[in-house]
């Protein structure tokens, strides 16, 4: 609802920015600003203002947050149409206030759309992904909740240790901290569905939810995976994510390519432009495809 | 080792590379005693195909013996003589179950890099890309071949490397173009270029039954090659094509037409090239697709397309009307080598064809550049050259 809301606030960017450049002097003319030398100049200015924020606006993922900066140019938009009003008299000092008025209107929307964005984006952060492994339903099932498997595909993991039936001790390396921390299984439903969650106090806070389907027409099994990061766990997910130069989503999809090799196949594959197999941050920075030498 | 490595859009150069390791125990090394250089690899060098990066190894059809194995292997041993599909498949997920070996799901371990450019990723090709794996190609004295146990042929009796080599792509390619036609008694073919894959195209079209092939290109020296097939050409630079086949085929067109070109076509009239020349060199268009505009126009009503030549990235002006009103079929894809491999084998063991028709020319790999320019400019008659590391 308020992406919806903040994407009516970027077409509205782009319709007023448009006009702007097209046609600066009917809108310093409604504003009763013509008369100003370079009056023709700013509008343009401006346009080109709008068009930046319906670019933000109409193709960020989550916009509303980016509606703080249509505030920022409300709020200097305020500025110049006050000075016009209180420099000018008769129709074009009503002209102007009538301008200050839509503008005032306009800048309260922003802020209700921009100020429910950032609530948003404080609640805890979730991520998808799922893939098709062609093996029995069974065999996907138990290999995951083997927890000390995980780290042959979850690359950020360096080792998962059971405690107990429900308890296990996560270790991850970080390229500046090590992280570590303890799960517990919350639910699970034997080659349906296993849940887990950190235990609260052990520093860092997420939950996963992997759901096992059998495939369509009974082919291979669908794996659906959620995690969520709580609020802590969310900076704390990012910062990590920022350690390694990746999404979270994107740590999730890449880990279930990955689980879907060593199923299907064995192990991970690798090739020489991505000797650590499917990884996103190295697909921006591949070896070139040619051997690795120093063979051991 | 030596390896031929591209250095930079039409550079190559002979450098020397480590040696290639075992990287995963499904792995096998392979010396390489033959090599070639494939009609796609120039679209590589031109930097046509995306994400080719300076110091990758190209070339993906070659054979050879295998020297490593690793603990994953148990079909193949140190001594034996295999040719390699140029594919990389993993022979397990539904892909390779489906035997569609060139759209492994697991071969390629950048398929997020090719999922961006075209929606789903295919399956990792030694020598062709980052975003088809980023795997060293065979154009070299070793190649390290992932899924061994799956993807070589052996081939254990005396027949000589030049017989068995374009198993890796090209004759299986050819014939892949001429099985997508479901060719059937009486039928006319149409095989827009005569470099080797068009050449193999014909000759599988007659072993698959077909009455009459009609190949074009522009150059005599090709057309005169494929008219050793049994296949009756067409100059481009001197006829209308789309005239000349309805003349020939009884003003129905030909039952199904290959596209044996692929993205960088040419096309005799100057200003129809340079129209999508520009685009091209703009990087507005990745493809010139005058051949496939024109098999789609002269294919007869309710006839098949089938596109063996390679695409890239996007075409523009696509005559989707004629082919949505005509009802054609288009059919298209890198070969699934591994599908035709063993009986593709059995048909040169039985003497039906000898692929090796097709070489004009062989040289040390050391002088894989040379090869390529001559391949390139289609200097010296240059149809097929074979590289010996």
């Amino acid at each position: 609802m308020t992406d919806r809301f903040a994407r009516a606030l970027g077409w509205a960017s782009l319709a007023l920015g448009a006009a702007q450049l097209t046609a600066p002097r009917v809108v310093t003319r409604l504003c009763g600003v013509d008369d100003a030398p370079g009056a023709t100049a700013f509008a343009r200015l401006v346009g080109g203002r709008e068009l930046l924020h319906a670019a933000l606006l109409l193709g960020a993922k989550n916009p509303a947050s980016w509606a703080w900066t249509r505030v920022v140019g409300d709020t200097m938009d305020l500025g110049v149409l006050g000075r016009a009003a209180a420099n000018r008299t008769g129709a074009r000092r009503a002209r102007a206030l009538a301008a200050l008025g839509a503008v005032a209107g306009i800048a309260a929307l922003d802020t209700a759309c921009a100020r429910r964005g950032t609530a948003n984006a404080k609640g805890p952060l979730q991520v998808r992904a799922s893939i098709t492994v062609n093996k029995p339903r069974e065999e996907v099932y138990r290999f995951w909740r083997e927890l000390e498997n995980l780290p042959t595909f979850m690359v950020h993991l360096d080792s998962v240790r059971t405690l107990d039936e429900r308890r296990s001790r996560w270790k991850a390396k970080g390229p500046i901290i090590d992280l570590e921390w303890e799960a517990e299984i919350i639910d699970e439903r034997a080659g349906e569905l296993i849940a887990w969650r950190s235990v609260p106090g052990t520093g860092v806070s997420n939950a996963g939810l992997v759901g096992f389907t059998t495939g369509p027409g009974g082919r291979g099994t669908v794996v659906d995976v959620s995690m969520e990061y709580g609020a802590p766990g969310r900076k704390l997910a990012a910062a990590v994510a920022r350690m390694f130069g990746e999404h979270p989503e994107q740590q999730v999809r890449d880990d279930l390519r990955r689980f879907k090799q060593v199923m299907e196949t064995g192990e991970v594959v690798r090739s020489e432009g991505s000797p650590e197999g499917h990884r996103a941050l190295r697909q921006l920075r591949q070896r070139p495809a040619q051997p690795i030498g120093g063979r051991a | 080792m030596k390896a031929n490595v591209w250095t930079g859009r039409n550079r190559l150069e002979i450098q020397d590379v480590p040696d290639p390791q075992i990287l995963n125990a499904r792995d096998a090394i392979v010396r390489v005693t033959s090599t070639a250089i494939c009609g796609s690899d120039l679209h590589l060098v031109d930097g046509y195909i995306p994400t080719v990066k300076k110091g990758d190894v190209l070339g993906h059809e070659f054979m050879g013996e295998v020297v490593e194995v690793g603990p994953g292997v148990r079909n193949l041993h140190v001594g034996d003589r295999v040719v390699v599909p140029f594919p990389i498949a993993c022979g397990a997920c539904f892909a390779c179950e489906a035997e569609l070996y060139s759209v492994c799901e697991n071969s390629n371990p950048n398929a997020g890099i090719a999922e961006k450019l075209m929606g789903h990723a295919p399956a990792g090709i030694f020598g062709y890309s980052h975003m088809l794996g980023g795997f060293p190609g065979g154009q070299a004295e070793y190649v390290r071949v992932p899924f061994a146990d799956v993807g070589p042929i052996k081939i254990e009796d005396d027949l000589p490397d030049e017989s068995v080599l374009f198993l890796s792509d090209i004759f299986p390619t050819g014939f892949m173009g001429a099985e997508m036609c479901d060719i059937k008694p009486g039928q006319t073919i149409a095989i827009w270029g005569a470099g080797p894959v068009g050449q193999f195209a014909a000759a599988s079209a007659f072993l698959l039954g077909a009455d009459r092939v009609i190949v074009i290109d522009r150059f005599p020296y090709r057309l005169r090659r494929v008219q050793r097939t049994g296949a009756e050409v067409l100059n481009y630079e001197e006829v209308n094509v789309l005239e000349a086949l309805r003349d020939m085929t009884g003003g129905r067109g030909p039952d199904a037409c290959i596209d044996a070109v692929g993205m960088e076509a040419h096309h005799p009239t100057p200003a129809m090239y340079a129209y999508d020349r520009t685009k091209q060199a703009a990087r507005m268009e990745t493809e010139r697709p005058y051949v496939l505009r024109e098999a789609i126009m002269a294919c007869r009503n309710g006839g098949v397309v089938s596109v063996i030549g390679v695409y890239g990235g996007f075409v523009d002006k696509f005559p989707m009307g004629t082919v949505m009103n005509r009802s054609l079929t288009i059919r298209t894809g890198q070969c699934h080598v591994q599908r035709y491999t063993e009986p593709l084998l059995n048909r040169i063991r039985a003497g039906e064809i000898d692929p090796s028709f097709v070489i004009s020319h062989r040289m040390p790999l050391s002088e894989a550049p040379r090869g390529f320019e001559l391949f390139k400019h289609k200097q010296d008659e240059c149809n097929k050259v074979v590289l010996t590391p």
